[in-house]
């Protein structure tokens, strides 16, 4: 159990059932008036910002939340299946939890899921993942128009800008924090 | 070197001027500056106002009950800044420690206190600001003008969707002032807004003809308060009531019990009719120096 006093930025708490970061945090109090505490909180499944004006008294629930190493196994529709890899129990996740990182999911890439009661409700995929490229036009040699990239669509579908000189086939590293090309495997 | 205070060195500049300006203020008009003890046995019992102790006596919270025993030993005129102490207030506008400006009058009452806060942010302005214009947090507050003035009834009635009663009656007084009322004042010119709830007023005298508002006004720029003034209560008796009411208050919250301040209420009967007012200086100075935090 949290009191006021505990109030700060990064603290979660459970409100209503979701689990919310508390994001900007400050101290007021009208003119000799009693002690508030103003919170911007931002709920960790759907996004949304919430302002919120708390006295002194009042408590909070801890946001019962943890971080689990798990491998992605495949997807489902729009539905994206994760293994734990110490039990082996299965958890799934919707499309619109897993955001941009469904950009980067191939069978087996380990990732860090987030559990708030049991249930996934963010994954971090690694900083740099390797993805095969599919789809791109062939390099022309001698080509003088300057272009400097070209669009290359990965295993995932991912639609991203890479160099020239990569052909179809090939390995390429994207940093997944940007989403954009980084180097290629070589070899 | 330590850059985070060096980085300061022009706010520590403008906020020597501006201490040097209210000095001069009010030494033109025949205010006697005064420093009254920090260690004092017996801090006044305000609900929300919780003093830090310092072994047996306790750091002022505020200057207030020595200045008016000055006023009851016939001094007309009194102004003091000083260092004050409130446990557990940190934010971005508050410090447990900070630096307060108060003054008092005899014979004069808040209406007095509203023009003389005035003039006195308009003489600041003037060795400060150009045309009395001072740009805060992108606003851009006119201080050459007479103030915005609002009553709190009124200040419920425009910004919020109930009333001051019924705001009372809920609990949530303070917290509409907070949330919906301050951000809205002060932010062209300063805005004055008066006649509180007598409730929320343990030390000022009560209107002659509506004796559920006390004589009391705030000062607001940018959304910020300033200043807090009374026409002050000079009637002992009604006094230790009021104290022993915001004592019951405090026991009810679990809040410390400070001792009676005694001398002042035995002394108390010879105050003269006065006005007093509490100004942060540190607030005045981010003001000036379009500052976000109070740091």
């Amino acid at each position: 159990m949290y009191t006021v006093a505990d109030l700060k930025k990064g603290l979660k708490i459970t409100l209503d059932g979701d689990p919310y970061l508390v994001i900007a945090f400050d101290f007021a109090k009208p003119g000799k008036g009693q002690a508030l505490y103003r919170t911007k909180m931002r709920n960790m499944i759907t996004g949304s910002i919430l302002d919120r004006t708390y006295r002194s008294g009042e408590t909070f629930e801890p946001a019962s939340l943890e971080d689990r190493k798990m491998q992605f196994l495949y997807r489902e529709d729009t539905h994206f299946v994760f293994m734990d890899n110490q039990n082996y129990e299965q958890y799934r996740m919707g499309e619109e939890a897993v955001g941009d990182a469904k950009n980067y999911l191939i069978d087996n890439l380990p990732v860090d899921l987030l559990l708030f009661s049991d249930k996934a409700i963010a994954v971090d995929v690694p900083n740099f993942v390797n993805l095969r490229v599919v789809q791109t036009d062939p390099w022309v040699k001698g080509d003088t128009s300057g272009s400097d990239s070209k669009p290359a669509t990965v295993e995932t579908g991912y639609v991203l800008r890479v160099p020239p000189f990569i052909e179809e086939g090939e390995l390429i590293v994207i940093d997944t924090r940007t989403g954009e090309y980084s180097t290629r495997v070589k070899g | 070197m330590n850059w985070k205070l060096a980085r300061k060195a022009p706010r520590l500049a403008a906020r020597a001027q501006i201490i040097q300006k209210i000095r001069e203020f009010f030494s033109n008009r025949g205010y006697l500056e005064v420093d009254t003890p920090v260690l004092i046995p017996a801090p006044a019992p305000e609900s929300h106002i919780n003093a830090v102790e310092a072994g047996k006596l306790y750091l002022q919270t505020s200057p207030e009950l020595c200045m008016k025993r000055l006023l009851a030993a016939d001094y007309p005129k009194v102004f003091q800044i000083c260092h004050c102490w409130r446990r557990g207030e940190r934010g971005s506008r508050h410090l447990p420690e900070f630096t307060m400006l108060e003054w008092y009058r005899s014979n004069s009452d808040y209406t007095d206190l509203m023009t003389e806060t005035s003039e006195l942010l308009r003489y600041i302005a003037a060795s400060l600001s150009t045309n009395g214009m001072v740009s805060y947090k992108g606003l851009k507050v006119d201080l050459s003008g007479k103030p915005e003035t609002l009553s709190v009834r009124d200040a419920f009635a425009k910004y919020t969707g109930t009333t001051m009663e019924k705001a009372l009656e809920d609990d949530e007084f303070d917290l509409l002032m907070t949330d919906l009322i301050e951000p809205r004042l002060g932010n062209e010119g300063p805005t004055i807004i008066f006649d509180y709830p007598a409730e929320k007023a343990a030390l000022a005298r009560l209107k002659a003809d509506d004796s559920s508002l006390a004589e009391r006004f705030e000062l607001y720029l940018a959304g910020m308060e300033i200043a807090n003034a009374f026409s002050e209560l000079t009637d002992p008796d009604t006094q230790r009531e009021r104290f022993l009411q915001e004592i019951a208050y405090r026991k009810k919250i679990g809040a410390g019990i400070y001792p009676m301040p005694e001398p002042f209420l035995d002394e108390l009967v010879e105050m003269p009719p006065a006005a007093g007012i509490a100004l942060g200086v540190d607030r005045l100075v981010m003001f000036f120096t379009n500052s976000e935090t109070i740091d």
